[in-house]
């Protein structure tokens, strides 16, 4: 910008316009919060990085690198819904009396099958969690626990979810009871043995400060460890919680009603690439989204852990 | 080793310890001796101020006289009675600081009352009081994490003068602590040893702080630590740290000090393979 002398009457235009820029803000704020802002930028970057993996991919169709018949890119997979929803949610339109072009709409055939692969993996989270805290600490409680039962739950945590699929079966049959048992056996002996050692590496100055303060054995459990492992333990939750999701598509494979892990066997056997992508994207969607929740529930009952994230940005 | 006699010693003390000696890891080829043979008397209402090389088992004591740990021969007595377990007589503020940072500030101080199932608007009070006694009334809301440093030792404090101990075991508590802010809190915690008529035993680093403070300073050797001198800091308060006195006795116990600082040099030397 050159050095143009301005008359004074628009030097004091433009001082002008700078204050009302200052002060816009301001006024936006009862508009839009700061939180809402952060949410939006952070969506917004998840919206751009999906979107450029999904350019990319777009790239490659259109250079004709990628085979479309095995690759389908985006457009191909999410474009035609109707037809790819007619495979959800088989097991109502197989129902004796059901005509083929009845039953639920595809949208709502969609929101079955999601519902029953999510039921089937928040009952497994609670019903593993549930047990392996219980056990974790009754094992720490009391030596004659740990002596009894860590060894056997040590021997079998390596063994492999898919080892469990048979047994499942044997003992379950067909439907959700054996899906729900592979999602705990998936997540039980990893979470017991996870609780035990949030356990022992708790700050000895906080059992201390409750020894002299006369606490007893329970007390101390209930007052002082248990919060004190709470944040480990939710983070060794989320963390289960992204392989739950991977659990149950194997346990759904095998046959239960419907499912997601149904439609996945169903499109491999149909040697259908479009139907595999839509089912990747919507466990996507899925599992980002109970995340999502469960970061939302451990910032509520956590309220005492400090952000550290920020601080790390900072460096 | 033959254990010596027990020297005699009255039920009115607020600490006694005889021949009390302390190997961690006992039986172990880690096994690690940390004290040795200390005989120390504290009475009742008696500011005692530990001091001794890094390492010689200050802390160690502490433990042993909170009863956190056994000690591996001796014995240890408070006001008549055999220390054997933690007793909420006897409350020991942590090196390190120690809040429950799930807790807000009058939760944390009173955690001890809460333990003996005190109704919560009763262990407000008593909360609100204590925290009055160090300065920190506005704070009695907040959790741990929005404090400073200075705030948090405070804290601890008023959760041990909350349970109303007889004896008030400190390690290092200001040791992080500015110049300016340890004078206050020094002064601070003299107000409430007159106020509470608990025996305090405090260990420290700082000479300036030991001569401030103490009825009587006990200079430790290095490790194991046994009880070197005892001196005695006969300067009526409030103490003038300039004064000629207190000149004196800084450089009769730095001299002390550095004897034992070398000597555990010149012994660590001598094991060190060449
Ligand atoms: N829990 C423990 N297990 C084994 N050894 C220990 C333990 N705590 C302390 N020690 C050892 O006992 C010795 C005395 O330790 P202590 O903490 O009592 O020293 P200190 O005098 O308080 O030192 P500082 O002034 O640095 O705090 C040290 O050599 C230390 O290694
Ligand atoms: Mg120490």
């Amino acid at each position: 910008m050159t050095a143009v002398p301005q008359p004074a009457a628009a030097r004091e235009e433009q001082t002008q316009a700078i204050g009302a820029a200052h002060a816009a803000p301001a006024t936006l704020r009862p508009v839009m919060p700061a939180w809402a802002g952060r949410a939006a930028s952070r969506l917004g970057f998840t919206l751009l990085s999906v979107g450029l993996f999904c350019a990319l991919w777009e790239l490659l169709w259109a250079l004709g690198i990628s085979d479309p018949r095995l690759l389908p890119p985006p457009h191909v997979f999410l474009g035609n819904f109707p037809e790819q929803a007619k495979f959800f949610n088989t097991a109502q339109r197989w129902q004796v009396g059901v005509g083929l072009n009845t039953g639920p709409s595809p949208a709502g055939a969609v929101m079955i099958t999601i519902a029953a692969s999510a039921a089937r993996v928040f009952a497994g989270l609670l019903i593993a969690s549930t047990l392996s805290i219980t056990i974790g600490v009754l094992v720490r409680y009391y030596v004659a626990v740990e002596k009894l039962a860590l060894p056997t739950i040590t021997l079998l945590s390596p063994v492999s979810p898919i080892a469990w699929l048979p047994v499942a079966i044997f003992l379950f049959g067909i439907g959700d009871a054996p899906a729900i048992f592979m999602v705990v056996v998936a997540l039980f002996f990893h979470m017991v043995l996870a609780t035990i050692s949030q356990i022992d590496g708790v700050n000895r100055n906080f059992i201390n400060v409750a020894c002299t303060m006369g606490a007893t054995k329970f007390q101390i459990y209930a007052r002082v460890i248990i919060p004190a492992i709470l944040p480990g333990l939710l983070m060794v939750l989320r963390l289960n919680l992204l392989g739950a999701w991977m659990v149950v598509l194997v346990a759904e494979s095998t046959g239960v009603g419907y499912g997601l892990g149904q439609v996945i066997m169903l499109a491999r056997n149909t040697f259908n690439p479009s139907l595999v992508f839509f089912t990747i994207a919507l466990i996507g969607v899925l599992g980002f989204a109970s995340d999502w929740t469960l970061r939302v529930v451990q910032k509520r009952i956590l309220y005492w852990v400090p952000e550290t994230t920020g601080v790390l940005r900072g460096l | 080793m033959a254990s010596r006699p027990i020297r005699p010693f009255s039920s009115r003390d607020a600490v006694v310890c005889r021949n009390v000696s302390k190997v961690w890891a006992d039986g172990t080829d880690r096994a690690h001796p940390a004290l040795r043979d200390i005989d120390l008397d504290i009475a009742p209402g008696e500011f005692t101020v530990l001091i001794g090389p890094s390492g010689c088992g200050k802390s160690t004591l502490l433990y042993l006289v909170a009863g956190l740990e056994p000690e591996t021969e001796g014995e240890i007595w408070s006001f008549g009675d055999r220390v054997a377990a933690p007793s909420p007589d006897r409350s020991l503020i942590f090196q390190e600081t120690s809040l429950f940072p799930w807790l807000t500030v009058w939760q944390n101080v009173s955690f001890g009352l809460s333990i003996r199932g005190t109704p919560a608007a009763e262990r407000k009070a008593v909360a609100r009081e204590a925290l009055h006694r160090v300065g920190l009334t506005e704070a009695i809301d907040k959790r741990p994490d929005e404090l400073s440093g200075g705030m948090r030792q405070r804290v601890a404090v008023a959760r041990a003068l909350a349970m109303r101990p007889k004896v008030l075991l400190m390690d290092e508590p200001f040791a992080a602590l500015d110049v300016q802010t340890r004078t206050k809190m020094q002064d601070f915690l003299l107000d409430v040893w007159r106020e509470s008529a608990a025996s305090i035993l405090f260990v420290t680093h700082h000479i300036e702080e030991a001569i401030a403070l103490a009825d009587r300073v006990v200079v430790f050797t290095a490790r194991p630590g046994r009880v070197k001198t005892v001196v005695p800091i006969e300067i009526p308060r409030p103490r003038d740290p300039f004064s000629p006195r207190s000149e004196a006795l800084r450089k009769e116990l730095t001299d002390i000090l550095r004897d034992e600082v070398d000597r555990a040099f010149a012994e660590q030397e001598a094991l060190a393979p060449a």
